[in-house]
């Protein structure tokens, strides 16, 4: 009982660092996507020098761990940025602070995954639809505004979904770079309360819930995206 | 440039012998760990088919708690107690003399295979779900006990339909044996190039080169699993 109050004890100071967490996991998720869409679709249509660029980006966010991608962009950075007209530019206050490299390693990251993703939707998208388009008389690009990319997207949303709670789950890693989100706050309050198991269970409760509420939200955008893949619902009267 | 390849000699001036290390104690540690998974997944895996409600449940619990929890979180977790709780267990037990200790090198495998065994099990789940009843029933009819059923009718047909699954977790499973870095404990790849990183203040250098290290390790593997999924899946093309 005593250790179920310890737990719940901890429970407002990791609280108030969750908006932290769902802030880096949906920077993610947007700059993912719209990285992951501009990769997919350089290598799925671009000629070699812009598709090869797009294939080397993805083997190598996919091929190494994140917590190597987060180390090289914040000390590699870090090593690298103060030398250079940055340190004397209105960027350099952010930049001190290691959140924005977490934000920028988690992006790449996600864009990289989701990349791989959207490329097999592209391609999955019906060959007469993109035939049809271009006997009516539409440019590429519209084509790829209009018909490819929605059904694209739709098709690979299950698949970005559990990304996304895979981000959500990876945004501890940014603890190890300072940054105080659920896990980062987390590893304090060992430190400050010396108790190993506590904080770690309260935090875990905090993850499971923000999975669990995330996977409904999913749920119903999903739905909501595919209205046309549901059944017709049975007509009134 | 001489100065930093200098860093690459081996011996104690160099790194390039504590990187060749760092490297066998990844591999180490994952193939260990992901033996141990496959044993947590395939127990699971059958605990989810039982025709017991509670250890369906069980076994249930075990996926969706472990797959909704960050990597880092668990691993933690399990660390700090499964070294202590074994160790009492067995003391209590009586199996061992009171100096008895267990090595961190196997707790930590254990939290990594704790983690993957989770995703295992819905794989192999999944493998075995693909194998048609009507060939386990034509089984039943010959009169085959049901081991030699598992082993003759459905183990070698669900190998094929595992393999890619089980591929994706053996790459998901060396880059996460990179999270044991963190608990400062091991020599293995990442920790070594921290190590190297922080020593030598080439940041940019090292945890480049160990991303690059990594991506090899990826890309054999990469190879092998083609290699294997064409071996396995012979005689379907």
């Amino acid at each position: 009982m005593e250790a179920l109050a310890r737990v719940l004890g901890f429970l407002p100071s990791l609280l108030a660092a969750m908006p932290l967490t769902l802030f880096l996991t949906v920077t993610g998720v947007v700059f993912g996507l719209l990285m992951g869409t501009v990769t997919a679709v350089a290598m799925v249509y671009g000629r070699r020098m812009t598709a090869w660029p797009a294939k080397a980006f993805t083997f190598a966010f996919r091929g190494t761990p994140l917590l190597v991608q987060l180390y090289l962009i914040y000390y590699g950075l870090g090593q690298v940025l103060p030398g250079t007209f940055i340190r004397h530019s209105f960027l350099w206050p952010y930049l001190r602070d290691g959140l924005w490299y977490a934000v920028f390693a988690l992006s790449l990251n996600q864009a990289a995954y989701n990349a791989e993703v959207i490329r097999g939707a592209i391609l999955a998208v019906p060959k007469g639809q993109i035939e049809a388009a271009m006997s009516v008389g539409m440019r590429p690009f519209t084509i790829l505004r209009r018909i490819t990319l929605p059904q694209a997207l739709r098709l690979c949303l299950p698949v970005l979904t559990s990304d996304v709670i895979i981000l959500l789950k990876s945004t501890s890693l940014a603890s190890t770079i300072t940054i105080m989100e659920m896990m980062g706050t987390a590893r304090m309050l060992q430190r400050q309360s010396l108790l190993i198991f506590e904080p770690l269970i309260a935090a875990g409760l905090l993850y499971f819930a923000v999975v669990v509420v995330l996977t409904r939200v999913m749920t119903v955008v999903e739905y909501r995206l595919t209205l046309y893949r549901q059944p017709a619902r049975p007509q009134q009267g | 440039m001489d100065g930093t390849f200098s860093l690459l000699s081996w011996g104690d001036t160099g790194w390039s012998d504590d990187l060749f290390w760092g490297i066998v104690t990844t591999l180490k540690v994952s193939v260990s760990a992901y033996l141990i998974a496959l044993v947590f997944g395939a127990v699971c895996a059958v605990g989810k088919q039982s025709s017991w409600r509670a250890v369906r449940f069980l076994a249930g619990i075990y996926t969706t708690v472990v797959r909704a929890l960050p990597e880092l979180l668990v691993i933690l977790l399990l660390y700090f107690s499964i070294a202590s709780g074994v160790e009492r267990l067995v003391k209590a037990l009586g199996l061992a003399g009171e100096t008895f200790q267990v090595s961190p090198f196997w707790a930590a495998v254990v939290a990594l295979a704790f983690v993957s065994g989770a995703f295992l099990a819905e794989v192999l789940r999944a493998a075995y779900l693909a194998v048609p009843l009507g060939q386990i029933e034509a089984g039943l009819a010959l009169g085959m006990h049901r081991a030699q059923i598992l082993l003759r009718i459905v183990a070698p047909q669900m190998i094929r339909h595992a393999i890619p699954g089980m591929g994706n977790l053996w790459l998901e499973m060396t880059k996460e044996s990179a999270i044991i870095s963190v608990l400062g404990a091991f020599n293995d790849l990442l920790y070594v190039g921290y190590r190297a990183a922080a020593g030598t203040r080439q940041y940019i250098f090292f945890y480049g080169l160990t991303a690059v290290l990594f991506l090899m390790i990826t890309a054999v593997s990469v190879w092998a699993i083609s290699r294997l999924e064409r071996r396995f899946s012979r005689g379907y093309r």
